[in-house]
C-alpha cells in the first residue's frame, strides 16, 4: 500500500522536476545565440532520441514479455517504408496498423 | 505572415496531433487502471497525470511505489526516465527562444514526446515559419494531447479493470513514432543519426533507469552532427 505522504511527495517533486527539465534550456537560454557546434547537434535531437526510444519497443515488445515478434517487426517495417518513401505520416500509420491487424488475423 | 493567420498554424498543429490520440488514450487509460489498482483514489490519479504529464515516468514511479520502494528511489528513477525532456527543451530553444518568458513556460509544460516530435518535424520542414506561428502550431498540437491524457486517465480510473487490452493496441505507440520519424530522414546525417541511435539504444538497453535511451540519443546526435560537418566541408 502506498503511503499518502509519499505519494504526494512523488507527484509534486516529479512534476516540479519534469517541468524544470522541460524549461531548462527554453527558459534560461531564451534567444541568446548558441554556438554553431551545439546547434549542429541539436538539429538531430528528434531523429536520434525518438528512434532510441522506439527501437527497444519494436525489437522487444512489452506485450510479448520482451520476446521478439516477427509480426510486430513487419508492422514497424511497413510503417517505416511507407513513411520513408512516400513521406506520409498517416499512410505510414495505416500501413503499420494493416500489417499488424491483418497478420494477427492470418496467424491467429 | 499577418497576425490573423496564426490561427491557421494553430489548427494545422491541432489536426496533425489528432492521430496521436489513438495511441495516447490507451496509455492514459492503462495508467488510470493501474493507479487505482495500486490504491490511489480518483483525485490522486488525475492529479498525477495533470502535474507530471509524462507517461513513462508516471508508470515508473507508480510501479516502484507499489513495490514499496522508498519514495526518493521512485522519484529519482522517474526523473531519470524523463531526462530526454531536457534534450527536447534544448532542441526547441533555437526555434522558440525569442518568445516571452510566459510563453516559453507554457511550451515547457506542454513539451511531451508527441508535441516535440510534431513540432520538430514541422519547424525543420518550414524554416521560414515566424516564431509566433511556431508558438501557435505548438499550442495546436498540445490542445488535443494534454486533455486526451487527462481524460483518458480519468476514464481509466473510473472504469477500473473493465477495459479490455485489445490485440495489438500496445504497438500503436511504436508504429506512430516510426511513422513520424521515417519521413524526417531526408539527408545522410539524419539517416546516420537515427540508425546509430537505434543501434546504441538496443546495445545499451541493459543499463538501469533508461540510460540506454540517453546513450542512444546523445550518440545519434553526435553521429548526425559529425556527418553534417564532414559533408559541409
Amino acid at each position: 500500500m502506498i503511503q499518502n505522504s509519499d505519494l504526494w511527495f512523488v507527484i509534486i517533486a516529479l512534476g516540479a522536476g519534469s517541468f524544470a527539465m522541460r524549461f531548462a534550456f527554453l527558459g534560461l537560454i531564451g534567444d541568446r545565440p548558441l554556438p554553431e557546434w551545439l546547434l549542429r547537434h541539436l538539429r538531430y535531437t528528434a531523429v536520434a532520441i525518438l528512434p532510441a526510444l522506439v527501437a527497444p519497443l519494436v525489437v522487444w515488445p512489452s506485450a510479448t514479455g520482451g520476446q521478439t515478434d516477427p509480426l510486430r517487426l513487419a508492422a514497424a517495417g511497413a510503417a517505416f517504408l511507407v513513411g520513408y518513401f512516400f513521406k506520409s505520416l498517416i499512410g505510414a500509420m495505416i500501413a503499420g496498423a494493416v500489417v499488424l491487424i491483418a497478420g494477427g488475423q492470418v496467424l491467429g | 505572415m499577418a497576425q490573423h493567420n496564426v490561427m491557421s498554424s494553430f489548427w494545422r498543429g491541432f489536426r496533425d496531433a489528432l492521430p496521436f490520440l489513438l495511441v495516447l488514450i490507451p496509455f492514459a487509460l492503462l495508467f488510470g487502471v493501474l493507479a487505482t489498482e495500486a490504491g490511489l483514489n480518483i483525485f490522486e490519479t488525475l492529479a498525477f497525470s495533470i502535474v507530471v504529464i509524462a507517461g513513462a515516468a508516471q508508470f515508473t514511479a507508480l510501479q516502484l511505489m507499489s513495490e514499496n520502494a522508498p519514495a526518493v528511489v521512485a522519484l529519482v528513477s522517474a526523473l531519470a526516465v524523463n531526462m530526454r525532456m531536457a534534450m527536447y527543451s534544448a532542441s526547441m530553444t533555437p526555434y522558440l527562444g525569442s518568445l516571452p518568458l510566459w510563453k516559453r513556460a507554457l511550451v515547457a509544460y506542454g513539451l511531451v514526446d508527441q508535441s516535440f516530435a510534431l513540432a520538430s518535424a514541422k519547424f525543420e520542414a518550414s524554416p521560414e515559419m515566424p516564431v509566433n506561428h511556431r508558438f501557435w502550431y505548438f499550442l495546436g498540437t498540445v490542445v488535443p494531447i494534454l486533455p486526451g491524457w487527462y481524460i483518458g486517465t480519468l476514464v481509466g480510473a473510473l472504469a477500473g479493470e473493465t477495459i479490455p487490452s485489445s490485440m495489438g493496441l500496445d504497438f500503436a505507440l511504436p508504429i506512430a513514432f516510426v511513422a513520424l520519424i521515417s519521413p524526417m530522414l531526408r539527408t545522410p546525417a539524419h539517416r546516420g543519426a537515427a540508425l546509430s541511435a537505434s543501434l546504441l539504444a538496443l546495445g545499451f538497453a541493459w543499463l538501469p533507469f533508461n540510460f540506454g535511451l540517453m546513450v542512444g540519443g546523445l550518440g545519434g546526435m553526435m553521429v548526425g552532427a559529425e556527418i553534417e560537418r564532414r559533408m559541409g566541408q
